[in-house]
């Protein structure tokens, strides 16, 4: 071997040090897979993310984890055996689905609640909502790491359920609304307990403020991270706070011109944030649970005397015809299109849930963030997973 | 534990074991629909089940003694069920909450529902109801300890071999 062959095969295996130092220093792509049981996903749901390093390429969301075929259901069950099943769309807030439903069947019906049914209706629906947010609130925080606002979360949401629990019977699952009225009138020293509850309310609200609001940490992580403009929010079909929180004034309590709630009786505020960001997101949200406390000590105070069911046969047929009727759930518009044939039971339900709209915009957000943002995301877009599936 | 898998551990010696087992569950959380967050409810503090001896945080499957199913199964989520299931190391403890897992209560005539986690892996405890109080959670947890103090520790121990390939 000349010393010039040598020379070349050292430059030769330099070379190939070298490649291979640029290969192991390249970044490979590399599938992320989260869920469909992982504590971040509020239940089952699977995200599939593309990773290029710490940064995320493309995510997508998988569901039907939980789907559990309410839409056909439906169709074998009973006017008010339906009323049990709805319950458990969006667990968290429970009555809030009832009431949708109600609504287009007494549309249906050309009935109307007397006006005692249409405000405890209302107080219940807000109370539904604030037992939903406050559980947002916690459940935000304890993403981020922060456990404490979880606990406090969970302690104050006892008081509301166990005011749903004295009301109806259901801790979880009122199944108190009827088509026509409510099934029974309130509990006697209701209204007191109520109030003393969302005084409590209130305080966890203040509380959650000095906890969580101005936290440095908390602030690092959601401002400024997954901004959705308006208009992309408004081209996913996103509704309730998430639209809100990307500056859009609509709220169908106010806008929805619905009959049968009493939102017009009272004076109360659409809470918008223009930054649409997973900080606007969790701001707005707390401020709806204080517009919630406020709306109800409202009607609270001029609750109308009177009956609380109309005039409805035992046996409840709904005429032939088709309603749609949509209402602003804690999640955002929740709409029931039903149709019905004259029987005892529908012969279609399509029902239209705002977490599949919130959950559909995060592959859209999600492009181009770092990993632990993905957590941040979902939970500012707050989603129940058998409002996604049914 | 070769002695407790042949079963010739003198009595009191079980006893010991089974006390100090039965107060160390971890419990690892399968939460799928409502009951999980009555479940939740039962971590927090007006029900603290840690008070019980139960620790509900683990970090992964293969931590936890403890499985809660709780919620409906459906026919999508339940290979990872199985899955998870298998993970966990013997001996390993199964609570089926609420009414979904149990028989598949409100959607017993659903076509994609399971009717009964039971099918999928085998149940120890059954909690009632729709959704089952955290209170019944507890009372559960409390029936599986005196199960886990009275029962021949030998036989739970045999679980299935671990084969390596």
């Amino acid at each position: 071997m000349t010393l010039t062959q040598r020379d070349e095969l050292r430059a030769y295996a330099h070379h190939a040090t070298d490649a291979r130092v640029n290969v192991e220093l390249e970044t490979e792509g590399m599938t992320l897979n989260i869920g469909p049981q992982h504590p971040a996903t509020h239940g089952t749901l699977r995200i599939v993310a593309k990773l290029d390093g710490e940064q995320v390429i493309a995510a997508e969301p998988i569901t039907g984890y939980m789907h559990r075929g309410y839409e056909k259901l439906v169709e074998v069950r009973t006017w008010p055996q339906i009323n049990t099943l709805v319950n458990r769309i969006d667990w968290v807030g429970s009555f809030s689905n009832e009431v949708p439903f109600i609504l287009a069947c007494e549309q249906l019906m050309e009935i109307e609640a007397p006006p005692r049914a249409r405000a405890i209706r209302t107080i219940l629906f807000e109370l539904a909502r604030i037992a939903n947010l406050v559980l947002f609130a916690g459940d935000m925080a304890l993403q981020l790491g922060a456990q404490t606002a979880a606990m406090y979360a969970f302690r104050d949401r006892e008081y509301v359920l166990n005011l749903l629990e004295s009301a109806s019977g259901g801790r979880f699952h009122p199944n108190f609304d009827r088509i026509g009225g409510l099934k029974d009138d309130l509990p006697k020293g209701w209204i007191d307990d109520t109030r003393a509850a969302l005084v409590k309310i209130r305080e966890f609200c203040d509380e959650m403020d000095l906890l969580v609001t101005g936290n440095e940490i908390f602030e690092a992580r959601t401002r400024g991270v997954g901004i959705i403009p308006a208009d992309v929010a408004l081209s996913y079909g996103l509704s309730g706070a998430n639209l809100r929180a990307s500056g859009i004034d609509w709220d169908l309590r106010r806008d929805g011109g619905i009959s049968g709630l009493a939102y017009d009786d009272v004076d109360w505020k659409v809470w918008t944030h223009p930054d649409g960001d997973c900080f606007a997101r969790y701001w707005v949200r707390l401020q709806e649970i204080r517009e919630a406390a406020h709306i109800t000590e409202q009607l609270l105070d001029k609750l109308p005397a009177g009956p609380i069911m109309a005039k409805v046969p035992r046996i409840v047929k709904v005429p032939a015809g088709e309603a749609y009727v949509e209402t602003e759930n804690p999640l955002g518009a929740m709409g029931f299109y039903v149709i019905s044939a004259g029987d005892l039971g529908p012969f279609r339900v399509k029902i239209r849930t705002p977490s599949f709209n919130n959950i559909s915009v995060a592959s859209w957000v999600m492009r181009g963030v770092y990993v632990p943002d993905i957590v941040t995301i979902l939970a500012s877009l707050y989603f129940i997973l058998g409002d996604i599936d049914r | 534990m070769g002695l407790v898998e042949s079963g010739k551990v003198p009595k009191p010696l079980t006893s010991l074991l089974s006390t100090s087992r039965k107060f160390s569950l971890w419990m690892y959380q399968w939460g799928l629909a409502c009951c999980a967050i009555e479940m939740a409810a039962a971590f927090m503090p007006r029900y603290d089940v840690m008070r019980l001896g139960v620790i509900p945080l683990p970090a992964s499957p293969r931590q936890s003694d403890l499985l809660c199913v709780s919620g409906t199964l459906t026919d999508k989520m339940a290979p990872p069920l199985r899955r998870l299931y298998e993970q966990m190391p013997d001996p390993k403890y199964v609570i089926s909450m609420g009414s979904c897992a149990n028989c598949g209560g409100p959607y017993w005539d659903s076509y994609s529902v399971t009717k009964g986690c039971d099918q999928i892996v085998p149940v120890d405890i059954y909690v009632p109801g729709c959704p089952p109080r955290p209170e019944t959670l507890l009372e559960a947890i409390v029936l599986l300890q005196e199960m886990i103090q009275n029962e021949d520790m030998g036989e739970r121990w045999r679980g299935d071999p671990i084969v390596l390939r």
